[in-house]
């Protein structure tokens, strides 16, 4: 075989290969895109329209104005907000001690909140919020989250802190600074990539989380995987209005997957963390 | 991976340990999420394994039962089915995005063309809400009017029932588990890629071996604790899924589909039986942990085997 002919096959080669790996995933998500903007003839057609004649745009209008979307899409930033922040907020510090402690076998906690199945944190957890009145709040989910949000914080900053250099640190211990000024002053701001990945992914899976929903939330404190389920089971919805709300829940995330792609390989790499 | 690190560090630490006088100062940083862990996830594994002995109905009294609970459970026609379904969606659901995604990260591992966005495209199904994808799958699985049957009759073959019949519902399902976390053996599998030495491929280039000769000679046998990484964290989570089986099938048709996960809702959500549903949560917690430490021994062990036993 000749030399250029050669590598003209090499490149069709890996070209194939690279049609082969995405196109599951690529396919997938532009049927998606199809579905949701197709009117009910459109997408009861056979053999299948892939792009139709018109636009469905209304599929999109009327999510927001039937449903109380919007109401479902503010629970969503608010408990996805607080559980995040506040797993920042109590994760980093923690997991800047766990690593200058050196107290890895705490961390084993961590591993065995991941392996348990999230239903079996919400049966206690239920009759606890029951008993506290708090079920008809955001407040359930909220805390609920927490145990998605929090492990992942402190598992993604404990490795962070190991590889930040300790110079620094013990030359501003020499300077006489307190250990929270060190961790304020100097730890903190090398740790920002850190903090970046640990809250991409804690935001992504509190997003994502649907068990913890389906058993605490009342119809006014619905987040949007919740309200998308029941727009399928109780009301008979078609196909194209379900899935453009199934693109809008799940749109945030995918932009943010492919916008923070490096950051997220390299958590889930360093981590490997899935919530729920 | 968390698995893979947390060992090592494990040992790490006992050989470093230079700041060891600095320990007790530090707590302060670890309370308030102490606080929180024995809130949330502490005290939910105690209070579960507590509920699990008593006969506990929501609005009905509670009474001490001991182990009656567990009895139950190897009488139950229902769960052992639901364990029987569970084991078999969990070998599908590890093996097949284990070698799908071991070959896709060979494939990544290359230099392609603007490879980070076919990353952040190849990723996105195990990032994307699971609601939301199951309910284009369930379209997609649509006897009559679903894309995936036509696609299939253009290759002359079909039309399938997919989840709507007991017989393929499962494996249907492990086709949507496949799609999704495939991504992620990948991402942990080109990790060990990455980190491959590059001397022995040439020698094995220059002894004439075969592209074939040499993952399996070289690459395979390096990158195996890799692998096994990959099969303890799909295995738990496969063990764990529920969004997605829930939102497609419910457990159904009947409950041709029902994993020990479903189960348990059903038992504590839908029949609000509380001590039973905890009795549940315990023994599928024991599963996840003995299936883990089996892995994680087997792990181990494969490691001194290949020589890098840390």
């Amino acid at each position: 075989m000749s030399r250029p002919l050669r590598k003209l096959l090499d490149k069709a080669g890996m070209a194939v290969c690279v049609l082969l790996l995405v196109s599951p995933a690529l396919l997938f998500f532009i049927w998606m895109l199809s579905l949701s903007l197709k009117f009910e003839i459109d997408n009861g057609a056979y053999p299948p329209i892939l792009i139709p004649d018109r636009f469905a745009w209304k599929n999109y209008t009327t999510i927001f104005e039937g449903n109380s979307f919007l109401l479902y899409f503010w629970n969503s930033l608010i408990v996805t907000g607080a559980a995040t922040l506040f797993a920042l907020v109590v994760g980093v510090p923690a997991g800047y001690g766990i690593a200058r402690m050196r107290a890895h076998k705490s961390a084993v906690v961590i591993m065995i909140a991941r392996m348990t199945p999230g239903l079996s944190f919400l049966i206690p957890l239920f009759l606890l919020f029951q008993w506290l009145g708090l079920l008809g709040t955001l407040w359930p989910q909220i805390i609920i989250h927490l145990v998605v949000t929090v492990p992942i914080v402190i598992w993604i900053m404990i490795g962070y802190f190991e590889t930040t250099p300790m110079e620094l640190e013990e030359a501003a211990m020499v300077d006489g600074a307190t250990r929270w000024q060190i961790f304020a002053k100097v730890a903190l701001p090398i740790a920002k990539p850190g903090i970046v990945v640990a809250f991409i992914l804690s935001v992504i899976f509190s997003w994502n989380n649907f068990v913890f929903g389906i058993v605490l939330a009342s119809r006014e404190t619905r987040t949007l995987p919740v309200a998308v389920y029941n727009m399928l089971s109780f009301e008979q919805v078609s196909w194209g209005p379900l899935a453009a709300a199934a693109l809008v829940v799940t749109l945030p995330v995918l932009i943010l997957t492919v916008a923070a792609q490096r950051q997220i390989v390299a958590g889930l790499t360093a981590g490997a963390v899935k919530g729920g | 991976m968390s698995i893979l690190t947390s060992s090592d560090r494990v040992v790490g630490a006992a050989s470093v340990g230079r700041t060891k006088r600095l320990r007790p100062s530090y707590w302060p940083f670890v309370v308030p999420a102490l606080i929180v862990v024995i809130g949330v996830i502490v005290f939910p594994w105690v209070f579960t394994l507590w509920m699990s002995a008593m006969e506990w109905r929501i609005g009905e009294e509670q009474r001490f039962v001991g182990l009656q609970n567990y009895a139950r459970l190897f009488t139950d026609v229902r769960f052992l089915e639901a364990m029987l379904h569970t084991l078999v969606y969990t070998a599908l659901s590890v093996l097949a995005p284990l070698v799908l995604g071991t070959a896709a990260a060979l494939a990544f591992n290359t230099k392609l063309p603007a490879r980070g966005l076919l990353r952040g495209i190849f990723v996105m199904p195990m990032m994307a809400t699971p609601v939301a994808i199951a309910l284009v799958w369930t379209m997609m699985f649509h006897p009559q009017l679903g894309v995936l049957n036509y696609l299939l009759s253009l290759v002359g073959i079909g039309p399938l029932q997919w989840v709507y019949h007991p017989s393929t519902v499962i494996l249907s399902l492990v086709l949507v588990e496949t799609w999704q976390w495939t991504p992620l053996v990948m991402l942990i599998v080109l990790g060990g890629l990455a980190a491959l030495p590059t001397e022995p491929y040439e020698s094995a280039q220059i002894d004439g071996a075969t592209a074939w000769q040499r993952f399996r000679y070289l690459t395979l046998p390096m990158i195996k604790p890799f692998l096994m990484v990959a099969v303890i964290i799909r295995t738990i989570d496969a063990l764990k899924s529920f969004d997605i089986l829930y939102t497609i099938t419910q457990g159904g048709p009947g409950t041709a589909s029902e994993t020990i996960n479903l189960y348990l809702y059903s038992v504590a959500f839908t029949y609000y039986d509380i001590g039973y549903g905890s009795a549940i949560a315990v023994v599928f917690f024991v599963l996840i942990i003995l299936l883990s430490l089996i892995l994680l021994y087997l792990r181990q062990r494969s490691a001194w085997n290949t020589g890098d036993g840390q």
